[in-house]
């Protein structure tokens, strides 16, 4: 049986990239045949900058050679331009006569330079930058000749102007709003980067208008002619006013066409469901993109289309870009002009050639432009996506992530690019930045997940991603990290955390196979990351109904003990606010002996913790424990963790209030219940803070009027103080606060989402409103995580004790 | 010793296996695990990820791969492969149902040089 027919048109990146995004799909669905106009297999676009700038290859940046397309069984025509399609037949025709029929037909065609329609313009010597014929012009101009004039301060014109300069030309800018980079930048960012290239050599000429290019004796341009009348020499031209979508070709096929083939969400033609378009040829929404990021993003869902799976859709993208001019850092994202209802944060430091500006609306980071110092761009960037509400370090925002915490790096991010190959930059995994580097070379890799799929680094803890992210970008060009503009809770679906949340309370979802079923999961049964998460929700929705997937948990949550490198388990009792007694500390001893364990340590939470435990041996470990009190201390679970305490008044000269004994309480009144992350709490007794209240989930600091309560403090990975929340008077109000506080993170932050980022995320305003401003509202909500309580507060360990299925912990044969 | 290599040895009911589970059977050449996937298949692999020897029965399995409870890597069930880009493989074991009951061979299928 013959396979259906796929026909593409243009051998671009973002027309490649489907295909190649289709054949991870399906490697053999379709016979492909690709035309391009261009004499050469797709290459890396971006790099062309590189390229004339001498710090690269022509053949250094070809992302797909020819013998890809061979080993994929896939035609490839190059040098053949597409002239004409036939809807009605279904075929195409190339210039040179070639012709090819089609079942699905796809455009990537992008697009063209724009060049002023001044007189001249059709000179030799006056090109655009778009593609390797353009570099080869600009290459060969440079070894002949010796003034170029670049029309346009861009981002694309400043890219080509400095690689010109770099091969040795005499070069001027011409630029017709008063200040470079208009588009991105605002009057003094944009001085700081003209005084930088103008030593580098490049001439500068703003607000100037171009009248007309003027032909020398040979025929060939020589000069450039402004409105004003002056004239200035030029034996090159390169004109980088700006791109349009190439678009001929389809409007002569009668496809629906305004300033870009418009396209639907699956990225098909409107007028015709059998021809797909992806790139910058697109008008997707009314808006047509000029980076690959959201290409690529394109690219994906269509080829998901193409493969029939049907399930993606293409929702727009925000954009981010670099000037890619080595030894300039200018990046800069979203909204960074401004309105009316928008706030600016701007930091200048001329000595260091720093600017930094973030546009804020509602207290969210909607546009960000960093010149000098980028290494945060990536961090802004997720702000901006997430929606992150940052009143609460509005005033460090503009210094970077760093300098809210983040341990490990320190100084190093601003290091990185100088850094040698053999630094580490994922400690987790020890991947060193020549092995990353190497990779993304080697594998062409363009966005941060596929560099965590390949290297393992940023996949861990997270805490090198703004590093890797550097690399990426130093590596391959622009700028990749933009993302969708909304982040589904995994690859299984379509909805974020946020939509199925709702959708399993407004729809009554019970159960994980229909919460899949209603919203249309694409796996037949999730993945590691969604099966926990939705498990959690609906055991946070449906508490005492819902019945507790125990496959759909991690391990640890399994078998109510961590796992440990050799497979072996470790078990933590819960030792109520640290406080322990000689009984209890000998019936711990008994058991470490009696079960061998390999060693006893104090754990940095206040407890005890046995280490090599057998898995077949853990009920036994566990009613041992029962039986001496013990319950379970969570130490593996997404739960509540410890309560730190210190001695308080029970002994300390300088405590105010019994921290210990309200520790206890607290800890009594909130243990068992599951939560979307671990849950740390603390009491210190007096202001000196010896529990360390402050980096905790939930910290209280006894003084002498009452009580401080402090939420979302954090000190693992990225260290966050926390925010003060308020001053309460008695025991019992303290305890009503934390239920309260507890509940609104459980039925709000996402799974795996700790209360830090949590509360970055929506804000502190928003956590006051619910849980201190409205009383009402603070009591409903203390009462709904009561009444959870009363079904999680059943100790695992006993319960496993009493009617234990052996199954989970022996093994179903022994052969040996 | 032979004969126990090479018979369909009786290992236990399909349903001492959790759906979406796995249980280990202790063999003389290390743990195998024998998985239940979500349309009950069941697979036997090597108890031991090709990344550092993590215990693949601990791991949640999906579809018909299995998570490696230590650094998450996915494992193939049909072919002990690590899903791409990770390389490497784990041994599979010949098993089988015969009227719910799970039979395993204890000699792996060639092809798998982690065996
Ligand atoms: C045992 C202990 C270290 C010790 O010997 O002292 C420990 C051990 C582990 N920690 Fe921890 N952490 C321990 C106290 C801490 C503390 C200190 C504290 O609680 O005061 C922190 C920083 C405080 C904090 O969380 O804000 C801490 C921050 C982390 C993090 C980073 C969390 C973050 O949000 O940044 C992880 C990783 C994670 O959870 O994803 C982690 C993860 C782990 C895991 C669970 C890693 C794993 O997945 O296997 C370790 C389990 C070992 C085991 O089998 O018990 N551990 N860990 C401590 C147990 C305390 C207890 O009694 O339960
Ligand atoms: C110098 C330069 C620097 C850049 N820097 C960055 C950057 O830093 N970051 C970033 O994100 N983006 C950058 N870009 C933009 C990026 O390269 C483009 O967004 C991307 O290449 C667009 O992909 P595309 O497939 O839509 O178009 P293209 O890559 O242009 O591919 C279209 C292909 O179709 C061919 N074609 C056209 N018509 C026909 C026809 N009728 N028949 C056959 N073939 C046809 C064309 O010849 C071309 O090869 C840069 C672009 C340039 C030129
Ligand atoms: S106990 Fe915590 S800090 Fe120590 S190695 Fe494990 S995760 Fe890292
Ligand atoms: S041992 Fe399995 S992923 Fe590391």
């Amino acid at each position: 049986m013959s396979r259906p027919r796929l026909v593409v048109v243009g051998n671009g990146m973002a027309g490649i990239r489907t295909v190649e995004e289709l054949l991870k799909l399906t490697p053999d669905l379709y016979d492909i045949t690709v035309f391009g106009d261009e004499p050469h297999p797709n290459y890396n676009r971006i790099l062309l900058s590189s390229v004339l700038a001498g710090e690269q290859t022509t053949e250094g940046i070809v992302l797909n050679p020819r013998h890809w397309y061979a080993q994929h069984g896939i035609t490839l025509h190059t040098g053949s331009p597409v002239v004409k399609i036939d809807r009605i037949r279904r075929r195409v025709e190339s210039a040179d006569g070639r012709t090819a029929a089609y079942d699905r037909l796809l455009i990537a065609t992008g697009s063209r330079p724009f060049m002023l329609p001044v007189p001249g313009a059709d000179l030799p010597g006056v090109i655009g930058f778009r593609n390797i014929a353009d570099v080869q012009v600009m290459l060969e101009a440079a070894d002949r000749y010796r003034n170029a004039v670049v029309i346009g301060g861009g981002l694309l014109g400043l890219e080509a102007a400095n690689g010109l300069r770099q091969r040795g030309m005499q070069v001027s800018v011409v630029h017709i709003a008063p200040w470079l980079l208009e588009r991105q930048l605002d009057e003094p960012a944009a001085r700081l980067l003209q005084e930088n290239l103008q030593a580098r050599g490049l001439r500068f000429l703003l607000k100037r208008q171009t009248a007309a290019l003027v032909a020398g004796e040979s025929g060939r341009v020589c000069a450039v002619r402004f409105q004003d009348g002056e004239c200035i020499p030029a034996d090159l031209v390169v004109m980088a006013v700006g791109i349009r979508p190439n678009t001929t070709l389809a409007e002569s096929a009668g496809l629906h066409c305004n300033r870009g083939i418009v396209v639907n969400d699956t990225l098909q033609s409107v007028t015709d469901p059998r021809v797909y378009a992806v790139g910058e040829c697109v008008n997707h929404r009314g808006v047509t993109y000029g980076l690959v990021a959201p290409l690529f993003e394109q690219a994906k869902v269509c080829a998901n289309h193409l493969a029939r799976h049907g399930i993606a859709r293409y929702t727009g993208s925000m954009l981010a870009t670099r000037l890619k001019v080595t030894g300039i850092d200018l990046y800069s994202a979203g909204d960074f002009m401004g309105g009316e209802d928008c706030e600016e944060i701007v930091f200048r430091d001329a000595g260091r050639g720093v600017y930094k500006k973030l546009v804020l609306k509602d207290n969210r980071l909607v546009g960000s432009v960093l010149y000098g110092d980028s290494l945060d761009g990536a961090w802004y960037f997720e702000l901006m996506r997430d929606g992150t509400d940052v009143s609460a370090y509005r005033e460090r925002l503009v210094f970077g992530r760093q300098h809210l915490g983040d341990s490990g790096h320190g100084d190093e991010k601003n290091r990185v690019m100088s850094l040698p190959d053999s630094a580490e930059i994922c400690g987790c995994n020890g991947v060193s930045k020549g092995a990353i580097v190497a990779a993304i070379r080697a594998k062409k890799l363009f966005t941060l997940d596929e560099v965590r799929a390949h290297t393992k680094a940023s996949s861990s803890c997270g805490s090198c991603t703004g590093l890797v992210e550097a690399l990426l970008a130093a590596t391959v060009g622009g700028d990749y990290s933009a993302a969708p503009s909304k982040k589904p809770l995994c690859p299984c679906t379509e909805y974020t955390h946020e939509e199925v949340r709702k959708a399993i309370l407004e729809r009554q979802l019970k159960s994980i196979p229909e919460a899949m079923r209603a919203l249309e999961w694409k796996t037949p049964d999730g993945c590691p990351k969604c099966r926990p998460a939705l498990n959690y929700y609906l055991l946070c929705a449906w508490p005492g109904e819902y019945r507790d997937d125990t496959q759909s948990r991690f391990i640890n949550e399994r078998a109510h003990g961590n796992i440990q490198k050799d497979g072996s388990f470790s078990v933590v009792p819960r030792i109520w606010g640290g406080v322990v007694t000689p009984r209890e500390l000998r019936a711990i001893a008994d058991v470490a002996e009696k079960f061998k364990a390999a060693e006893v340590k104090i754990t940095g939470g206040q407890r005890i913790d046995l280490f090599g435990i057998r898995k077949a041996d853990l009920p036994a470990v566990w009613r041992d424990l029962s039986a001496a009190g013990f319950v379970s201390g969570h130490a593996y679970g997404k739960a509540l963790r410890t309560v730190k305490t210190c001695v308080g008044s029970r002994w300390c000269r300088f405590g105010t209030q019994d921290s210990t004994g309200l520790g206890i309480r607290l800890e009594q009144a909130t243990w068992g219940s599951w939560m979307p992350h671990k849950f740390k709490m603390a009491v210190s007794g007096c202001p000196r803070n010896c529990a360390e209240a402050t980096i905790k989930d939930f910290g209280v600091v006894c003084v002498d009027s009452g009580y401080e309560l402090h939420v979302g403090g954090n000190g693992g990975i990225k260290v966050r103080v926390t925010d003060l929340l308020c001053h309460v008077k008695t025991e019992a109000e303290v305890i009503e606060y934390a239920c309260a506080f507890i509940q609104l993170y459980r039925e709000e932050a996402h799974y795996l989402e700790r209360t830090a980022p949590w509360v970055e995320r929506v804000g502190l305003a928003h956590i006051k409103a619910r849980v201190v401003e409205d009383a009402d509202e603070r009591r409903r909500l203390a009462e709904r995580f009561r009444q959870a309580q009363e079904y999680a507060q059943n100790d695992p360990w006993r319960a496993h004790a009493e009617e234990i299925d052996a199954r989970e912990f022996l093994p179903l044969a022994t052969l040996v | 010793m032979n004969a126990l290599h090479h018979d369909w040895l009786d290992i236990g009911h399909i349903d001492d296996i959790p759906r979406q589970g796995a249980r280990v059977v202790a063999a003389p050449g290390g743990n195998i695990a024998v998985f239940r996937t979500v349309d009950d298949r069941v697979f036997a692999l090597a108890d031991r990820c090709p990344h550092r020897g993590g215990p693949l029965s601990q791991g949640i399995v999906h579809g018909h791969q299995v998570a490696c409870p230590l650094h998450d890597w996915r494992i193939h069930l049909n072919t002990g492969l690590a899903v791409a880009p990770d390389e490497g493989c784990a041994a599979r074991y010949p098993v089988r149902i015969d009227d719910g009951r799970i039979r395993l061979r204890l000699t792996p299928e060639d092809g798998c040089p982690n065996r």
